[in-house]
């Protein structure tokens, strides 16, 4: 699983935040378009592109994107 | 007592008794005298319902939905019926962009194209009585509102308002009447799968002009309501019960 390719799916899901801002120490909470539909976007994209089931409660107890990949990482078959 | 609201006595078949809005709605149908039929996926979940109804002569069938195969098995198992509740059902929350065939499919499949077929496997053996009742567990979403990532969901209950009118008048010559309930947000374990966060739950209960979610037992009375003989001349019709949720 590649770290990068994860921030790019992450990046993906924001509609007027630049791609080129998301690294792996983005704290995603605090971008102003930070909504519950991104956040059930998160939810679909994990499970769409790494076939892994993750919580909203995990996603909201996270920090940056890094914190989310890894708990993404510690789940892939 | 008169009570034309009663049920003493009726045989009734709920779907979806493993849990949430079939639990409750078995639960008071026995309370208020019915005799049931409970059908439900989850084995335990099943028989704690069955273990909570009141009253003798309940029989409970195991079956899952999402196969339209085991509809006849079940159907076999019947009495004649006076009433019929369907209450199985599950969300998917994806937003759109992530939607997918398979997904789709599960969802209309257990939500409206099995309660739509088990209908008729009724009529067509005729175990519904002349006379009976259908009831369908529908949804504010999809019939009056939607929500954020909720297009599958809302597109299986829309589907089902829409049946329920159709079967209604072509019911109508046996006597059978068909209506549905659109519940808002109700105090179950459908959300409990975690893709809904605790905050967000506390953001949305803030959008009912009554300050709470509704309980399952509410949605069963409603539908008890239109179980009984109080409701003789109610056919394709929809019962709002969402705490004011659709008037804002």
């Amino acid at each position: 699983m590649d770290l990068n390719i994860f921030i790019e799916n992450f990046a993906a899901l924001f509609e007027e935040t630049d791609a080129q801002l998301f690294n792996a120490q983005t704290r995603f909470k605090e971008i102003d378009e930070w909504s519950s539909l991104i956040l059930l976007s998160v939810i679909a994209m994990i499970k769409v592109e790494y076939d892994v089931k993750i919580k909203g409660d995990e996603i909201t107890s996270s920090q940056t994107v890094e914190d989310l990949y890894n708990i993404v990482k510690s789940r892939v078959q | 007592m008169y009570n034309p609201f009663s049920i003493e006595g009726k045989t009734i078949f709920i779907t979806g008794a493993s849990s949430g809005i079939g639990r409750a709605t078995a639960i008071e149908c026995s309370r208020m005298g019915a005799v049931l039929f409970i059908t439900g996926r989850n084995p335990k979940g099943l028989q704690e319902t069955y273990d909570k109804l009141e009253g003798n002569g309940h029989v409970q069938i195991l079956a899952d939905l999402s196969d339209s195969l085991n509809i006849p098995d079940i159907v076999d198992q019947l009495s004649p019926l006076d009433g019929a509740v369907h209450c199985a059902g599950f969300t998917n929350m994806t937003p759109f962009q992530f939607i997918g065939e398979k997904d789709l499919n599960a969802i209309m499949q257990v939500n409206f194209t099995a309660p739509a077929l088990l209908s008729q496997a009724l009529v067509k053996t005729k175990k519904l009585k002349k006379g009976a009742s259908v009831v369908f567990i529908s949804s504010i979403s999809g019939v009056y509102c939607s929500s954020v990532a909720g297009s599958m969901y809302s597109a299986s209950k829309g589907a089902v308002n829409g049946l329920v009118k159709g079967m209604a008048l072509d019911l109508a010559p046996r006597k059978i009447r068909v209506n549905s309930v659109t519940p808002g947000m109700i105090d179950t374990h459908l959300f409990s799968e975690g893709a809904i966060t605790e905050e967000l739950f506390r953001e949305d209960i803030k959008r009912y002009p009554l300050s709470r979610y509704g309980q399952p037992e509410e949605v069963a009375h409603a539908v008890i309501y239109l179980l009984s003989d109080a409701t003789q001349w109610i056919t394709g019709s929809n019962l709002l019960i969402d705490g004011g949720y659709t008037l804002l």
